[in-house]
């Protein structure tokens, strides 16, 4: 347990006679980019907010960098931990850089940092602007300025990249790498899981209010041996020549769309698919590999 | 868990209390208690057909008539979506994340409200004692400062209960539904039915805990502080035949009062802790 930053063992909640949580155990180990998927519902967010000590437990314990959630130290854990709410909510009437000097005072870091962090997510020219006036994006880069306050070692995001456009996102991702080579944990959640699935460590699947797999992406791929595909373009008579060499194979599908043959096929096949498709020569103009996505995995998972 | 961390307590009180100045909070209900302050001074004695000041124990006297309905409005609008609006809107969730606790929040928040309210308080009523101080003796201007710090704790008193309100509202409108019943219930209700039950029993029974149920009710606590320092309209109002002298000392009531600012607000501590 010292080692993992997180340690949740037979965590569940219960809001009456509905139990949301059902006997989670979650170990994240620092430095570790950890994500936490699930659809709405699942008891994600229930346990993030175990996590964060915003509602207790009905049973189970929860440790965060080795305290016990809500014991006596978890308030000096909580000034190393980082929040990012999905829907980041702040005060309108103040400005972004008075709203980071009241989220500083109270994480008793010096206010000096607070410009610092306003340039560093693309704020530094709105810092005396109300937050009244800030986009939904621009709300989102605030809360995560805020959420960067004192240098957590522990930061849980929310959704982290909702209204963001794709340059703002490209340079959350940015900040989320250097976070990570300066050896911050970093637990999200994302509905977007292609957004993810390249650039979490770790990820875990949430159903029904159980982890019902965990570990990174290709391990999860591999543990649910869920068909790849194999994308060829070629010459005319392509897909009669594709379909002799394969003959014999488990091969489960082969399509054509346009140019391109599209061969979905058990990962056990792969291999002796490949040697017998090198053997088409010239014919064969280009060949990728497709591993299945995280949300073949998601759904595979779910069903 | 137990420990109070004040420079939490102090930070978020900052936050309330410049809010309310930034909104102007502060000095709209400062002006609105000086110019009734002034208006009463001067033309409370209108109906008996002269206008001007008279006496500061008649303008006391009318004073705590308009304040006892309207300083217990003003705190439970001021008081009465701290908690429950900050949780609707989304912005609690966050604030709780941080090293502070639940204790410290409501104990900031109820400190940087009540700041906003005494220093409308006093600088609403003590800019027109100021005006009305060139034609005043020293002592009266003594019971005008004891009539301030009354409007005061009865603002204070109606703030804590405003706070416990907003904890246990579902949602904002809930909160402003109980705000209004709770105004409706002190300053209305509750003497009419003491009223109502001592003449039903012609006075036969409850005669002798009369005084003590007043006690119940911040709004007749700040009532009978005023009225018995005022010999003036003490006869005038027949209190002194009916309220026991033990009860009536300032520093009794003034106790009652505190107990009534420390009672909810300790019941809002419990149940936001829950």
């Amino acid at each position: 347990m010292a080692s993992n930053i997180v340690d949740a063992r037979g965590v569940t909640k219960d809001f009456g006679p509905v139990q949301a949580v059902k006997g989670v155990d979650l170990s994240i180990v620092p430095g570790e980019l950890f994500g936490l998927i699930g659809h709405n519902g699942a008891g994600k967010s229930t346990l993030f907010k175990m996590m964060l000590g915003l509602i207790p437990a009905s049973s189970g314990q929860i440790h965060l960098d080795g305290e016990a959630v809500g014991g006596p130290r978890f308030r000096d854990v909580r000034r190393r931990i980082g929040y990012l709410p999905e829907n980041v909510v702040l005060y309108d009437n103040l400005t972004g850089l008075e709203t980071l000097h009241f989220f500083a005072d109270l994480k008793t870091v010096p206010r000096s940092s607070c410009t610092v962090l306003l340039d560093k997510v693309g704020l530094g020219h709105a810092r005396t602007r109300r937050v009244r006036e800030y986009s939904k994006g621009m709300r989102q880069r605030l809360g995560f300025a805020q959420a960067l306050l004192g240098q957590p070692r522990l930061l849980f995001l929310d959704e982290p990249t909702t209204g963001l456009d794709p340059e703002a996102i490209r340079d959350f991702y940015r900040i989320l790498r250097e976070l990570r080579d300066d050896g911050v944990t970093m637990v999200l959640t994302s509905h977007i899981l292609a957004e993810i699935q390249e650039r979490v460590d770790r990820l875990a699947i949430m159903e029904d209010g159980r982890i019902r797999a965990c570990g990174s992406v290709q391990a999860l791929r591999e543990a649910m041996n869920l068909p790849l595909t194999l994308e060829i373009a070629g010459g005319a008579g392509l897909r009669e020549q594709v379909t002799r060499v394969l003959a014999g194979l488990e091969v489960e599908r082969i399509d054509e769309t346009g140019s391109l043959i599209h061969i979905r096929l058990p990962r056990e096949a792969k291999m002796p698919a490949l040697t017998r498709l090198a053997t088409l020569g010239e014919t064969l103009r280009d060949l990728q590999v497709h591993e299945p996505s995280l949300e073949d995995v998601f759904f595979g998972y779910r069903n | 868990m137990f420990s109070i961390d004040f420079r939490q307590i102090g930070i978020v009180a900052g936050k309330e209390f410049q809010d309310r100045i930034r909104n102007r909070w502060v000095l709209a209900v400062a002006l609105v208690f000086t110019v009734f302050a002034l208006v009463i001074a001067y033309f409370g004695s209108a109906q008996q057909g002269s206008v001007g000041f008279h006496s500061i124990d008649v303008t006391i006297a009318s004073l705590v008539s308009l304040v006892i309905y309207l300083i217990p409005l003003i705190a439970l609008i001021l008081g009465f979506d701290a908690i429950v609006g900050e949780r609707e809107r989304g912005s609690l969730e966050l604030l709780l994340t941080l090293p502070i606790t639940r204790r410290e929040v409501i104990l900031g928040k109820y400190a940087g409200l009540a700041g906003a309210l005494t220093f409308s308080t006093l600088a609403g009523f003590g800019a027109a004692g100021l005006i009305l101080s060139p034609q005043i003796r020293l002592d009266a201007l003594f019971h005008y400062a004891g009539f301030m710090l009354s409007a005061l704790l009865l603002g204070l008193t109606f703030l804590s209960l405003a706070l416990m309100l907003s904890v246990f509202a579902g949602d904002r409108t809930r909160a402003s539904g109980l705000a209004i019943a709770t105004w409706f219930f002190f300053v209305l209700v509750f003497d009419m039915i003491i009223l109502g039950a001592l003449v039903l029993t012609a006075g036969e029974y409850g005669g002798a805990i009369f005084p003590y149920l007043l006690l119940l009710n911040p709004a007749d606590v700040f009532r009978v502080l005023n009225i018995f320092s005022l010999d003036e309209v003490r006869t005038l109002y027949g209190l002194a035949t009916v309220f026991p002298e033990a009860l009536s000392h300032p520093a009794t009531l003034g106790g009652v009062m505190l107990a009534w600012i420390i009672g909810p607000l300790a019941v809002a501590i419990w149940r936001f802790e829950r």
